[in-house]
């Protein structure tokens, strides 16, 4: 056969039919792009990007290098301050909601504080770490640990609160101490909700990662982003967004793989 | 009795440390500087308006982007969960925008609508949209396939079937989806103002901060703070109703 996609895509058809309409949709969907941008000129380039113009211009990021950087160097660094943030957001914010999930007496004392931080959007964080840390690393870390922190410790504390009670219960029975009920019974049980609150902490760090290097930075994704806003270069600002969300799925994806590992009496 | 006990914990360490004049009244200003910046912003103008008026401001552009993507994202759900192929269709290209945080849109929102009205709305049209659209697609695979093929075989269409029995169906799940879109909505609007728009609530912090004032960044954190909280509280209320009304217990 002459036409090796043609052949590619009647295979896939017949295996998966749901994954070849969608793969047809998405292939349509970017000719149409093309079509309408580089062949025929309908859509103003200057405000919406050709396949090639973005072609060039990740090309022109990847050699040459955009607002201070080449693509990996300014990716990386983007992608160091999210892992920091949200590992300290998870060091703190889960053993937090744990204990607040173990003592009720803690929660009590613990709550007000927490409820009021609770309904602050973490992005109104942003002006005041900047008066605080300027807009040095040390600020971005503070801010996305602010946004990571939340889901974590409401997750682990409703994570704990979930576990069935006959478990405990049973653990009791058979002799167990209150440490190792906590430990055996209680995290475990507690794990899968944990990872939830985990993922939505991952997607917080992410957007309030962009925000606040949108807002000031001097390296990052969110800087080339700012830059190609004012450089009024539409294709830049789509090869920024599609890296932060390829890292942004890495991220998810690797999230994934540790779930797996810890929850591994879960089934799939 | 402990929370009022770590309520005044909270609050008297504050006071403490900010009244000691061990760190700076730039920046960390003390509890009752922020309730006095606070009520003073509610009687005298900051920046043009008062602070009720940048929060107006804000909550009239919030209230659009929100409607739009309530408007668009329910019955696209509702659609997906009810044609496969539609499903099939759109998955692909919804999965790949959720990665996009909502945020990395201001620049193109801004270049395409302006920094006035337009821009901020696609912001928080993209924020709120991903919710709304997932939770009625959910809620329409809850809907009991006999009801479908009961008002089908009654002679009803493809759009009938989603106002009639997806529709009313799924609407303890829309709504859970609306609460959440609407959480995202407003934070992403915050995040929209802080970067480009210069006006509402989002823009007096980025003014408090410029002028170094941590007290007026704290009071309008706590107003976006109490508006984000009555938001969630008049959609919880109304999910309830809701749930009572139309819920079926499974």
């Amino acid at each position: 056969m002459k036409f090796p996609m043609l052949r590619l895509a009647r295979s896939v058809w017949s295996v998966k039919p749901r994954a070849a309409i969608g793969l047809a949709s998405v292939l349509v969907l970017l000719l149409a792009w093309y079509l309408a941008t580089d062949v025929a000129g309908l859509i103003d380039r200057h405000r919406f990007p050709s396949p090639s113009d973005i072609w060039t211009a990740a090309a022109q990021i990847l050699t040459r290098g955009y607002a201070g950087g080449t693509l990996v160097p300014q990716a990386l660094y983007s992608l160091r301050l999210v892992v920091l943030g949200f590992l300290v957001a998870t060091a703190t914010g889960i053993p937090l909601g744990i204990l607040m999930g173990l003592s009720r007496r803690f929660e009590a004392f613990v709550n007000p504080a927490f409820l009021l931080v609770r309904p602050i959007p973490p992005l109104a964080w942003i002006p005041l770490a900047i008066v605080w840390l300027g807009l040095a690393d040390s600020a971005k870390v503070l801010v996305i640990w602010f946004a990571a922190f939340v889901p974590a410790v409401i997750n682990a504390h409703a994570g704990i609160r979930s576990v069935d009670q006959t478990l405990i219960a049973a653990g009791r029975v058979h002799g167990a101490s209150r440490a190792r009920i906590v430990w055996d019974v209680l995290i475990p049980g507690a794990m899968p909700m944990i990872f939830t609150g985990l993922r939505l902490s991952l997607q917080a760090s992410w957007t309030t990662l962009v925000a606040a290097e949108l807002i000031g930075a001097v390296l990052g994704l969110g800087k080339v982003l700012s830059t190609a806003y004012r450089d009024i270069y539409p294709a830049m600002i789509a090869v920024g967004m599609i890296t932060i969300a390829l890292l942004g799925a890495l991220t998810t994806k690797l999230l994934d793989l540790v779930e797996r590992r810890v929850v591994r009496w879960r089934q799939y | 009795m402990l929370s009022l006990a770590g309520a005044a914990a909270f609050f008297g360490l504050w006071q403490i440390l900010a009244g000691s004049g061990l760190v700076s009244k730039f920046v960390l200003p003390s509890p009752s500087d922020v309730l006095v910046a606070a009520l003073t912003m509610m009687v005298e103008p900051f920046a043009g308006d008062t602070i009720q008026g940048h929060v107006g401001a804000s909550l009239v552009r919030w209230a659009m982007g929100f409607g739009l993507a309530a408007g668009i994202g329910v019955p696209l759900g509702l659609a997906m969960g009810y044609w496969r192929l539609l499903d099939a269709m759109v998955s692909p290209v919804f999965e790949a925008y959720r990665y996009i945080a909502p945020l990395a849109w201001v620049p193109f929102a801004a270049l395409w609508f302006g920094t006035g009205i337009g821009g901020p709305v696609m912001v928080i049209f993209t924020g709120a949209f991903a919710p709304c659209v997932l939770n009625a697609y959910r809620g329409a695979h809850l809907v009991e396939r006999h009801l479908i093929e009961a008002a089908r075989t009654l002679g009803a269409g493809g759009l009938r079937v989603l106002a009639e029995v997806l529709l009313p169906g799924a609407l303890p799940s829309v709504v859970s989806g609306l609460r959440v879109g609407a959480g995202l909505g407003w934070q992403s609007l915050i995040g929209a103002e802080l970067i480009v728009v210069s006006s509402g609530i989002g823009y007096v912090l980025v003014l408090g901060q410029s002028n170094l004032a941590p007290e007026i960044v704290m009071a309008a954190m706590l107003a976006v703070g109490v508006t984000g909280l009555l938001i969630d509280v008049a959609l919880r209320f109304a999910e309830a109703r809701i749930r009572r009304r139309w819920g079926q217990t499974p």
